[in-house]
């Protein structure tokens, strides 16, 4: 046994670690989840709770799922757990709805150069981005010949966009097309030029009063009895249009919000500096107002990224659409389960980004008067 | 404002002269294929293949319009549509054809303006209940909860139905098809009740389908076929007479296999005039001599249609029943062809 004992100066004994009852986990869990009588009830139900619903819901989700079955009836035959057959056999279909199979890297492409596109506008702190921003003004333009076709790509119609790569399009394009007209709208409802301001009051609120729904039928069907016969005007491009007019009249008004947040003296300073309406807007007024209206910004591009499933109404097939031709299909019928849950994981993945990313932008515009 | 509004009235008018005089077949020639409407997925009825191709019992009807026409059955395209834009875009002439499972009303014809060229699918509203419960017949339901789509006929039907029989019952309302088949198996009602082909495909979906039976009673008429608009006869004649030649060939025997013997080796003249190697139907019609056996070879005579989207074999089950031939039994019928 050697000796361990060694000696302190009363005062000089470095401190003891609490003793065990009181420190890591066990302090944690005594203070959190046993501090009382009810609460040590409720962990325990807890735990109970999650004893029987996790390795249940695992089970079926991974463990004993089945995913290169040829039918449902075979899913059914081998295991009881979740049929991701059937998503596997239809990926492509839930991507690309019918769009031409050798075609495809196409929209692969475009898609890729999305994000090339949105990288500085997103970001500013990547590389060349002046040279990068030029790229994102045209885009919309590479963007659309990519996918329509045109200018020696074989023309695709866009009866045969579907699936995830239409709720993209649908989403993205009105996202960027109704920021800037939700800017002009705002600013007009609050110009002092009265008819300006009477033409933005009307629009908005005619859009705001009626249901995005309506607006679709309008696109769908109304439009046809408006325009010469035998005119052939896009569906999807109607569809493009009404999107962007429905969310640039909600963006418009959480503007407005944060436009009137802005002190009245920001705006003299402005204009005793001499600068014109424009200058003090661009300079001083809006980038406080937007940084503002953020979240509501985002809470409207996430709401109007989720109203795309409506367009199923008019009958053009995003996922939720294709997901009911595809379980009218007899050897995949009764799965509506598994192809929901993999269409919520999809629509979460999209929309919890683009929270992500409004936080991550408030963080970065935080300039210390944040309450 | 004047000139303005001139102009509008005279494209108006250039708009109606135009759709009036449009041969609908000449139409569908120069662009080379047949738009036709189909649903966004009734089980059985219309759906997407692995490959993304639309098949079912109704886009059968559209490719061998598509054959009789171009002697090719995949020059059809589809347009789906919903139970809400479905005749908008068939009035707006975004689409050639309709077939999507359809009832013919009176008000449909007349007041909307459609023709229904036949009946492809006699259906009706039927009742679904758990086996176990015992029932035989809709007129024992008496007190049971009745799952019901709201804002439909088949509301006003069940609603007649269990006055006249002197019963009483507790609706319980759903929006869509997959909410009811949530709510009848969580056992929130007694009884399911839609049409009948639906109830079966649904009752395909459950995992021990032969835990429930349809009940035998059919509440409701509805016959089910493709729609045309009006205006154009020639077009509606070339869809009704392919609809007719599919079933022809069923109560004559012809199937896609043998048509292409039988059309020289039959001693039958209506099977040869309808392949066209006899008389002149094709011309009559404006199509090519050989449209029958091309309509007929796209996906065979009415019966192999019927087994292969939604018979007995399928997993939607359904018996011919009323969509029996009429030498069988059955409702279905067609003139004959000479």
């Amino acid at each position: 046994m050697t000796d361990t004992t060694e000696t302190f100066a009363p005062g000089t004994h470095p401190d003891l670690p609490p003793p065990l009852g009181s420190r890591g986990i066990v302090k944690w869990m005594r203070e959190n989840l046993f501090s009382s009588a009810t609460n040590t009830v409720l962990t325990l139900l807890g735990a109970y709770l999650i004893y029987l619903a996790v390795p249940a819901f695992l089970d079926w989700f991974i463990l004993d799922a089945v995913f290169d079955a040829g039918s449902r009836n075979e899913c059914w035959e081998r295991a009881g757990g979740a049929c991701w057959s059937v998503v596997v056999v239809r990926f492509d279909q839930l991507m690309y709805g019918f769009y031409p199979e050798e075609l495809r890297w196409r929209v692969d492409l475009a898609f890729l150069l999305l994000f090339v596109a949105l990288a500085p506008v997103l970001f500013d702190k990547v590389p060349g981005r002046r040279y990068l921003a030029i790229f994102s003004i045209v885009y919309p333009v590479i963007a659309f010949f990519l996918l329509w076709g045109g200018m020696g790509l074989e023309p695709v119609e866009s009866a045969k966009f579907g699936g995830f790569m239409l709720t993209v399009l649908i989403g993205v394009s009105g996202i960027i097309a109704s920021l800037p007209l939700g800017i002009v709208l705002a600013l007009g409802r609050r110009s002092e030029l009265i008819v300006l301001r009477v033409v933005c009051i009307c629009f908005i609120e005619f859009i705001r009063g009626v249901p995005l729904i309506t607006l679709l039928f309008i696109a769908s069907t109304l439009l046809n009895y408006f325009l010469p016969p035998g005119s052939n005007f896009d569906l999807l491009l109607r569809v493009l249009i009404m999107v962007t007019l429905f969310a640039a009249a909600y963006l418009a008004e959480v503007i407005r919000g944060g436009l009137q947040a802005i002190p009245k003296g920001q705006f003299e300073a402005a204009m005793s500096m001499g600068m014109s309406y424009w200058k003090m807007m661009g300079l001083i007024v809006l980038p406080q107002a937007m940084k503002i209206s953020i979240p509501g910004i985002v809470n409207t591009f996430i709401g109007l990224y989720k109203d795309t499933t409506l367009v199923v109404i008019i009958g053009l097939l995003d996922p939720l659409g294709l997901s009911q031709s595809i379980l009218a299909d007899s050897k995949w019928q009764g799965l509506s389960t598994e192809i929901y849950i993999f269409i919520a994981i999809f629509f979460f993945l999209s929309c919890f980004s683009m929270s992500r990313y409004s936080i991550y932008l408030e963080n970065k515009l935080h300039r210390g008067h944040k309450r | 404002m004047k000139v303005l509004s001139g102009l509008i009235a005279a494209a108006a008018v250039a708009g109606v002269a135009t759709a009036a005089s449009a041969g609908t077949l000449d139409d569908i020639k120069a662009k080379g294929f047949v738009q036709c409407g189909v649903s966004t997925g009734v089980a059985g009825f219309a759906f997407t293949d692995d490959k993304g191709n639309w098949q079912g019992f109704d886009p059968a009807v559209c490719q061998a319009v598509g054959a009789a026409i171009f002697g090719d059955p995949s020059k059809v395209k589809y347009t789906p549509t919903t139970g809400k834009t479905r005749f908008e875009a068939l009035k707006s002439g975004e689409i050639d054809m309709l077939a999507r499972n359809t009832t013919w009303t009176l008000s449909r014809d007349a007041d909307l303006k459609l023709t229904f060229v036949g009946i492809n699918y006699y259906d009706g509203q039927g009742f679904m209940v758990p086996k176990a419960l015992g029932v035989k017949s809709a007129k024992e339901l008496g007190g049971a909860s009745v799952c019901i789509q709201t804002g439909t006929t088949t509301e006003l039907n069940l609603a007649e139905y269990f006055r006249t029989n002197n019963m009483k019952y507790e609706p319980v309302p759903i929006e869509t098809n997959a909410e009811g088949r949530q709510n009848y198996l969580a056992g929130r009602c007694d009884v399911y009740t839609t049409d009948a082909s639906g109830l079966a495909a649904t009752r395909g979906t459950f995992e021990n389908p032969a835990d429930h039976v349809l009940l035998p009673e059919i509440i409701s008429k509805e016959p089910l076929g493709p729609l045309v608009r009006h205006g154009d006869d020639q077009w509606a004649d070339i869809v009704r007479w392919t609809l007719n030649v599919l079933i022809t060939a069923e109560e004559l025997g012809v199937t896609a296999a043998n048509a292409d013997k039988m059309s020289t080796s039959s001693a039958n003249p209506e099977v040869k005039r309808m392949l066209g190697t006899e008389g002149n139907t094709g011309e009559m019609l404006g199509l090519r001599p050989d449209w029958g056996l091309q309509a007929l070879k796209a996906g065979g005579n009415y019966g192999e249609i019927f087994e292969r989207f939604i018979g007995s074999k399928t997993p939607i089950g359904l018996e011919r029943g009323l969509n029996a031939q009429w030498v069988n039994g059955g409702l279905i019928y067609s003139p004959p062809i000479r």
